[in-house]
């Protein structure tokens, strides 16, 4: 993996001459997990798929950059609230997607590792619709690592666990996406203040920074300062517009 | 297991129903055989069924491969070229308007008396089913799925065959599955125009020697080949593609 580039988007977005955001500014540190904050319909999604190249649909006005300078290409990777497992491919094969649809030879051993630290290696052989819910988002996140990129953006790709399964993967997200450039959207004031090295806070009036604990991440998720700065943003999502 | 018991419940019930209709209402034998007499020709006129049959199964089993991959080579043009698209559409639309019976004339005198042109009535029909099946499966591959793709910097090429092809076959698949009971129609609207041999022809041959109870036969054993070619390609769908 290069070394992670901070992120940095400013500008507005529109759909169908329709705003969906702006003029806002995010800026994402190097190597730091930056979580975007907001309810939903604020345009925290489209944010991630204008930094993803994916948004094609949409008319922006401004900038999209890296912080050391150079393109974004090839540098991302995206995990989604759906985990995006192709049914008719194993686990393995699932991981290895990103190298068969780029023409390379499937990385088999480094899969097989990567599926131990996601915790599937007996499941390698598995097709997805016979795994649950949350095995199914370690497959995805073990797809991501697989893409090794610096980048890495994750849509709300915790939302729909269950509450002890979503506080396992944020600890092992937290722990294998480490050292990259992590930009999380999260309509989860919980989640912000579990894994933010450093939270936005997106509303329809702009996006603000909010200041979270200090010391390391994934805080642990009934300390009183994660409770207390959970409680904060809550109140600052409830008296936003 | 109760399934079978009730299909054949069914049957039973149906075949009961058509003798006493025959029975009761005393029809002549040249206007409508009871389910006995049919049955009882069927037996005594097996290999000459047999023969038939077996000409007309090749038909459709041959219009049916033919036309199956003809339309999913079809589809694939019009999901990757929107020149393709804007082009071939109408005239796939238009070829749907011009109906297929009118067609098998010139097909025959284009192609003969033989096989060949039976099979083009069978692949003319089910080409349009399978076809708009598989390409509007190809056309609503979930867009997550080709965002990812995008973000893996994948080419179009992979992100068709690797994605978007997978994503579709079960599309395909219902394709194939209506084309499996509209082939036998193409191979017998071929036959009835012009042939030699197949089961259509038996039909015609018998209706004109007022043999009712060996058209019925023929009309039997149709249909007995159509539904056990619906349940093999169902099957085989089932099993390669889950769906």
């Amino acid at each position: 993996m290069s070394a992670a580039p901070a992120l940095h988007l400013s500008g507005r977005a529109t759909i169908d001459g329709m705003p969906i955001f702006g003029p806002v500014s995010v800026e994402a540190p190097a190597g730091e997990w930056t979580c975007l904050l907001g309810p939903s319909g604020v345009g925290k999604s489209t944010v991630l798929r204008l930094l993803a190249g994916v948004g094609d649909e949409l008319a922006f006005e401004g900038e999209v950059a890296a912080g050391d300078g150079s393109s974004l290409d090839n540098r991302v990777a995206l995990m989604a609230q759906s985990d995006l497992l192709m049914p008719w491919l194993d686990v393995t094969a699932n991981v290895t997607l990103g190298a068969r649809l780029r023409g390379d030879a499937p990385p088999r051993d480094r899969a097989r590792d990567v599926l131990e630290r996601v915790g599937l290696a007996a499941h390698s052989a598995k097709r997805p619709h016979a795994l649950s819910g949350g095995q199914r988002q370690r497959a995805a996140l073990a797809r991501t690592l697989m893409e090794d990129r610096p980048v890495v953006l994750l849509d709300e790709p915790f939302s729909a666990l269950d509450a002890r399964s979503r506080a396992l993967m944020q600890d092992l997200a937290a722990e294998l996406l480490a050292g990259r450039t992590v930009l999380h959207v999260t309509h989860d004031a919980a989640e912000a203040a579990r894994l933010g090295h450093h939270v936005l806070l997106m509303t329809r009036e702009g996006i603000a920074s909010v200041t979270p604990p200090a010391g390391p991440t994934p805080r642990v998720y009934d300390a009183p300062e994660t409770l207390a700065f959970q409680g904060r943003l809550l109140r600052l999502l409830m008296e936003a517009r | 297991m109760k399934r079978a018991v009730r299909i054949a419940g069914v049957a039973i019930l149906g075949l009961l129903a058509w003798q006493a209709v025959v029975t009761l209402a005393e029809l002549p034998r040249f206007i409508l055989p009871g389910p006995v007499l049919v049955f009882g020709t069927l037996w005594t006129s097996k290999a000459l069924v047999a023969e038939h049959a077996v000409v007309t199964a090749i038909e459709v089993l041959v219009g049916l491969g033919l036309g199956g991959i003809l339309g999913f080579a079809s589809a694939i043009l019009l999901a990757v070229s929107p020149l393709a698209r804007s082009l071939l559409r109408p005239m796939f639309v238009f070829t749907q308007a011009v109906p297929v019976f009118a067609l098998a004339p010139i097909l025959t005198l284009w192609l003969g008396y033989g096989l060949w042109s039976k099979v083009a009535m069978a692949m003319l029909i089910i080409y349009f089913p399978v076809t708009s099946a598989f390409f509007d499966a190809l056309m609503r591959t979930p867009p997550g799925w080709l965002d990812l793709a995008r973000v893996m910097t994948a080419t179009p090429g992979r992100t068709l065959w690797r994605i978007r092809v997978p994503a579709a076959m079960p599309g395909f698949a219902s394709g194939l599955r209506l084309a499996a009971v509209y082939a036998p129609i193409g191979a017998i609207i071929g036959e009835w125009v012009g042939a030699s041999k197949g089961l259509g022809y038996l039909m015609l041959l018998a209706n004109g020697r007022a043999k009712i109870d060996l058209m019925f036969a023929a009309l039997i054993v149709l249909a007995v080949l159509t539904l056990l070619l619906h349940a093999a390609v169902d099957a085989a769908c089932r099993r390669l593609w889950g769906s």
